[in-house]
Order: structure tokens, then sequence, then C-alpha cells
């Protein structure tokens, strides 16, 4: 196990060895890797030419990333990033596990695309044993993408723009569905400043805690000429909602499904009734949707399911009874006979590769944070979760966790002791976009250099004040893994008692 | 991914002629053919510690007993699973717990002291196990007086399970228990509050601090609870947790040993963090 973090997390310890790379230099990294496995010839030649295409463009490209350019931009050890390259290559089965970051860049989806290419690199995909695994942060991520939350998918990845689909949803549900793909949630801010969004309907999510540069989107939520939120708790955002519909908690009061990292869908069920007034979402959405004139019939979580399954053909063999009897089904599971896809990808082991085009290798390029650090903003901040919270806190601060100690700013011993703070002082955080007050937490094996808070307390440190909105156009998301800060003493002169 | 062809073992058990693959356990070979060994210390997701000695069977041509749940089935082998001298292991095995702790949480002992006629009272000065419950966090408690050393707890906080390493036995003889290095309190410990320890607990030793409450306020009715399969939310893994419920309110959360998700191992949040489904601003009284 090989750990690739700019901090020395409870994994990076576990680890045969740490890789402690800057913040945003993924792609230096991958690419190295990849320049290593091809010189010391561990690359799949049989793999590549049979499933692949633009190796030796990627080849070419990659040329320029030796291990001693990649370590001056990482900060890693030539040794290290060889010593990974030769263990990853040489490994019979080999997996790379992400999550938040590698996604939260202003360019998440090229750092993706760049361990991609050392799987295919490598043959380690579609197969047991290896793969590219991103991690879920919630039970139902994977599931809301399948069924069409997403500006320009119906449920089952079917395109807004497939005329054909679209009759199929338009059968069903007795109305027209608009042809054009919609904003995702960036985008849909973008479109609030701009005064083309007035109205928003919010389904269990909190932006005006969880959002980059958090105090803007307040702006713009209240400047909203109507906000509708539904959820389990009235959040900072149902707060500014005009209305606010009750809903019940998923996974322990209602019947349904929910998908997992791995595409195992698996039904939940309610062990207790929720209080009173609150309703199952998909009756809420059902009644408003039968108030604006369409005829949806769904009466049960079952029943609606069964609609999903008659026009998402990848979902059509998922039966409750099956999903119950087999403890969940992997998807696509086309019929009823249908066991389930445990690999996403075996086809690129296929003869011919089952019909599929070959799987492109990406070129993709070093390009730092886009907030770089400055003389007046010196430090890198990064933000991540405590094992025992929960994004912005409203589900985990219902226990009392003995390990969780509130939020803190972890630095390292040098630049605590450069700026003249002890443990625990309060200090100024300030970025470009915001200011605020955090305890000091000093870290002995923090780099030096970097700043490292959660978020799951913004009743008392407003973090997201001082986040970065800077989002990657292709996936939308904020680059919340990469701001500048300048750190202040409070008192100056503060007695080092 | 081709495996090594496991040839196959013919053995025989309580007079019946069994064949399994190689490496085979007994106590696999029993279950699979019908027959049941009881078992402590034992569990699907952990290895075998072979702590308890109550899953001992006769192995012919051996002196001692042995220990079903770990040993393999040899060819030719004759096994007998409930002789007599099996009984008068196990019902001394039963005796000697039932001595030293607090069984009274363990159904599934106080099933087996019935039929095989454990008696504790014959022993006249028999030395228990007497401490105050631990109560150190709003988690879970810490009863040693229910403690068997069956070393569960240990395993799965080690390398069976969360690799945390927080607890081990300390102590020799009777002063032997389950403890955080010099005893630390937990919450200053390496403890990441998992509660794998809890979920492999045969004793309740370990218990939900919302069951230990329910207990002890004379309200505990079994009749009035349900256990419900479902998913939880807090990351994309996809546990099942199977939650505990009396009067529409949870009082603890398992999961299923036999999963193939996780293997019954679940997180600090998973396992502990349900409260927010019912505190006063969700969940009133007059809500149920």
């Amino acid at each position: 196990m090989y750990a690739v973090d700019p901090r020395r997390t409870a994994s990076a310890k576990f680890a045969d060895s740490w890789l402690g790379l800057d913040v945003g230099t993924d792609i230096a990294l991958a690419n190295a890797l990849a320049r290593e496995i091809i010189h010391a010839n561990l690359h799949d030649r049989e793999f590549i030419n049979h499933a692949t295409s633009g190796f030796e463009a990627f080849s070419e490209h990659v040329e320029s990333y030796t291990l001693d350019y990649a370590s001056e931009i990482t900060g890693i050890p030539p040794a290290a990033i060889k010593d990974l390259a030769h263990r990853y290559a040489e490994a019979p089965t080999a997996q790379i596990l992400w999550t938040l970051g590698i996604t939260e860049h202003h360019n998440g989806v090229d750092n993706v695309l760049s361990l991609c290419n050392l799987a295919l690199l490598t043959g380690h995909v579609g197969r047991w044993g290896s793969g590219l695994v991103p991690l879920r942060g919630q039970n139902n991520v994977q599931g809301g993408g399948d069924m069409g939350a997403l500006p320009n998918k119906l449920p089952g990845f079917q395109d807004v723009t497939d005329d054909h689909a679209r009759q199929k949803f338009s059968a069903m549900y007795g109305v027209d569905i608009n042809p054009r793909p919609g904003l995702h949630l960036t985008q849909m801010f973008e479109a609030m400043d701009q005064g083309e969004i007035k109205a928003l309907y919010v389904i269990g999510e909190n932006p005006a805690d969880s959002e980059a540069d958090v105090s803007h989107t307040r702006k713009l939520l209240q400047g909203l000429d109507f906000l509708v939120v539904q959820d389990i708790f009235l959040t900072r955002t149902a707060e500014l909602a005009d209305v606010v519909f009750p809903a019940t908690v998923g996974w322990a009061e209602a019947d349904g499904t929910v998908t997992s990292s791995e595409r195992r869908v698996q039904r939940v069920r309610p062990a207790v009734d929720g209080p009173k007034g609150t309703r199952h979402d998909h009756l809420i959405i059902g009644d408003l949707a039968k108030r604006l004139g369409a005829t949806w019939s769904a009466e049960s979580a079952e029943e609606l399911w069964n609609e999903v399954r008659s026009l998402s053909p990848m979902h059509t063999g998922m039966s409750y009874e099956r999903l119950e009897a087999l403890d969940g089904i992997q998807w696509p599971c086309p019929d009823i006979d249908h066991p389930g896809t445990p690999f996403l990808h075996s086809w690129l082991w296929d003869k011919d590769l089952g019909g599929n085009p070959r799987a492109p290798f990406s070129l993709t390029d070093h390009e730092g944070p886009k907030e770089e650090l400055s003389e007046e903003y010196p430090i890198r901040l990064t933000t991540g979760r405590a094992l025992d919270s929960y994004n912005t806190g409203v589900q985990s601060r219902g226990y009392k966790s003995p390990i969780r100690s509130g939020e803190q700013l972890q630095v390292s011993a040098a630049d605590a002791a450069s700026l003249n703070l002890v443990q625990g002082e309060l200090v100024r955080v300030t970025s470009p976009r915001g200011s605020l007050e955090m305890e000091i937490d000093i870290k002995g094996d923090q780099p030096g250099g970097l700043a490292f808070t959660t978020f799951h307390f913004p009743e008392l440190v407003d973090l997201n004040l001082i986040t970065n909105d800077e989002w990657d156009p292709k996936s939308g998301t904020a680059e919340f893994k990469a701001a500048s800060i300048k750190i202040e003493k409070l008192k100056a002169g503060l007695d080092h008692a | 991914m081709t495996r090594d062809t496991k040839t196959d073992v013919t053995f025989s058990l309580n007079d019946l002629t069994v064949t399994v693959p190689e490496g085979t356990t007994i106590l696999e070979a029993a279950r699979e053919a019908g027959v049941e060994i009881p078992t402590l210390c034992w569990a699907s997701n952990l290895t075998p510690v072979n702590a308890c000695r109550l899953c001992v069977v006769e192995l012919q041509g051996s002196r001692t007993l042995v220990p079903a749940c770990s040993r393999e089935c040899e060819p030719n082998a004759v096994i007998h699973t409930d002789s007599e001298r099996v009984a008068l292991s196990r019902k001394m095995v039963l005796e000697f717990l039932d001595t030293t702790n607090d069984l009274t949480e363990s159904p599934d002992l106080q099933n087996l002291i019935d039929r095989y006629g454990a008696d504790s009272s014959r022993y006249s000065k028999p030395k228990r196990m007497d401490e105050d419950v631990k109560i150190e966090d709003d988690l879970f408690i810490r009863a040693y007086d229910r403690c068997v050393l069956c070393y569960k707890c240990v395993e799965a906080c080690g390398d069976d399970a969360q690799f945390t390493f927080a607890i081990s036995m300390a102590g020799r003889g009777s002063d032997m228990r389950v403890s955080t290095e010099f005893e630390t309190p937990l919450p200053d410990s390496a403890c990441v509050y998992c509660g794998n320890c809890v979920g492999v607990c045969p004793t309740n030793a370990l218990q939900f601090k919302a069951e230990f409450d329910l207990r002890q306020s004379e309200d505990w009715d079994p009749q009035r609870q349900t256990s419900t399969d479902t998913i939880c939310s807090y990351c994309g893994v996809g546990c099942t947790l199977e939650v505990h419920t009396q009067d529409n309110e949870i009082f603890k959360v398992t999961s299923p040993s036999d999963h193939s998700v996780t293997s019954g191992h679940l997180c600090v949040k998973g396992r502990f963090g349900w409260q927010y489904v019912q505190p006063p601003t969700r969940r009133s009284p007059t809500n149920h």
C-alpha cells in the first residue's frame, strides 16, 4: 500500500510508503510514474495493443516528466517516485483508489484521466483485484447520477438529446421532456449571479454552508425570488427558504434503494417512523408533480423502482425480490436472469472489446492550483474530513464522539515557530475572499507551508468563507483543496506560557 | 486467477462418512453436515484463537480433545462431536465461566448451561470478576464482570478488522483483563470508536450506552423491539446496518457478519452516528 497525500494521514501511516506531494501536483506525479514505467519497459504492450489508443502520442507527451522534474514540482524524492512506478507496474494486481483530493481541483477531471493512463499502461483494469476506484462520500452519489440527477441525462445515463430515449419517458409520464441539457450546480450559481435563475428547489443539500466562497453563495440564495428546500433538518439553507418540505430520513425511515461506489444497488428500509409531518421524498415530489399537472401514479417506493426498471435497461433485471436475495446487484443488470456486473471494464480483455471503441490515453499537463501562493498569502490551505464527522455536520453533530476535537487549523512546527505561535493559540486566518478566527494545532508531521482544517462545524468556524470557488469547467467541482492564506497573530507578544 | 485444485478429505463424523475439500475445519464440515458444535470465541469474520475450549471434539488417537474451530479435517479421522468426554469438558468450561462471570445477558451461553447441565453452585468459593461498569463516553460501556476473555474484541481491534490495536490482554491468571495501554481511558487511547469490538462481543460486556441505559431503566422489553436491515448513509461503501429499536427509538446498530461488503465491520459514524434521526428537534414525545 502506497499513500499519496500532502499530509501524513492515518492511511499514510499504515502504508508501506508515503509520497507527500505538494497540493495540486498530482498530474506531474502520474506522468512521471508513466514515463518511468515506459522507460523501465514495465508497461503491458500486449494489453496496450489490444485495448487502447493513443499510446505513441502519450509516450512522447510524458517524456519531459523525468523523475527529477517531477520531484522538483511535487517535492517527492525521485527514488520514491521510481519505487512506486516499479511496484505498481510489477504487481500482479493493483488498484488506484482516490477521493476528493483528486477531484476537488480546478483540473480534477484531468487528475482522474492521468490516473486512468496508469491503469491502461499496466493493464491494471477490468479484472479481479485491479482497477480504478473513486470512493464515494455518500451512500447514493452513484445512484443520484444513475437516476438522471445530471443536467444532460435521463435515468440509466440515457441522453436528454436522444429522441428515442425521451419518447420512452414522455410515453410513461405523459409530458414532453425538455431536450436541452440543464445546468450543473456551479453553473446554477453563475446563472443566479446573472439573474437568469430566480427560483431554486434544493433537496437534501446545504449549500449555504457547504459551498466554497460561501458568503457569495448566501448572497445568491438570498437574492432569489423563490427558494424551496426539502430536507430532514431546518439547515442554514432551509432557514433562507420560502417553503420547506420536511422529509423522512432516507436510510432509516423510508423504503427505497441506494447505489454504492461499486455500482451495487441495495435496499434501504424504514427502521423507525419519521416525525409527524415528514414524508418520503418521492411522495413530496410526486404530489408536486400532480399539482403541476403530471400523472405520476407510483404510490410505493417499489412501484417507483419498477418504473425505473421499465425505462432504464441497465436496471431492468433488478426486482426488489432479487435485490433482497442477492444482497444487492451491480449494474448493468439488463434482465431478470442476469447476475449483475462486478467488473465494469472487463470488456477491455474481450477478443473484440465487446464491440466497444478502444480506451484512449489522455494527454494531461501539470498546472498548479489556480490561486498561487504570494507574499501576501504565503500558506497553502487544504481542507478535508475527520473520521467521526460528516460534511457540514448536520448529521454527525447529533452524536457525542469522544475523538472529536472541534475545528483547528493544523500547521507545521516550523511555520508555528516562524509566526511565533503556540499550541491552541487563536489566530486570524485570511484568504483573498474572507477572514476568520481559528485555533492553531501544531502537527509534528505536517509539511511546512501547508495548513489543513476540516469544515464540519460551520456554526463555530465558517470555513468556507475563505475557500476558493475556482472550478473545473469539465466537472463543475470547486477547488476546495487549494486556497492561499495568511495567518496572523491576534495579540502581538502573547506570553508563551 | 487460477487456484490450486484442492483434493478432498474423507473422514468419519459421528459415524457418518463425510467428504470435504482439504483445508476445511472440523467446525465447517460439521455445520455443512448439519451437526451443531457450540462456539464462544469463534466468529465467521475473525481468525480462530482457540481461547475458550467450548468447541472441542474427540479425535480418535488424540490424547487431548481438539478445537473444532481451527483443526482441519484429516483423511480417515474418526471424530465424535458430542461424546461423554466432550460433554463433560464443555460442562466444566461453562461452569468455570459461570463461576467467574455474569452471564445473564448471554442467552446462547444460558442455553448451553442448561443443555450440558452445568452447575456452578458446586464450587464453594468461586472467585468472581467483580468490577464497576466502565463508562467513559456516550457511545459504549465496558462491563468487565461479563468479560469471558474470549479475545474477540482484541482480534477485531487488531489484524482481523480494524488494525487499530488499541486493546490487548493485560495481566496474568485471574487478574487477566482486556485493557488499553496502562489502562489509559479509551478516549485518550488509540481507539477510533469503530465499535467493532462491541459488534463481536458474545456476552454484552461491551454494550451500546443507549442499550445499557435502556436496560438500567428497567424498561427493557425484547417484545417491543425490532431489527431492520438497511444501508449506512455516511459513505459509498454500502455497509448493511441492522438497526435495533424499541418503541420507535434506535438503541443499537449492528451489521451482519456474513455480508459480503464488510463482513459485519463498521466505522464510528455508521455504528454510532444515528442519534440525529431522533434528537428532540426532530422527534418530540407526541410524535409516537
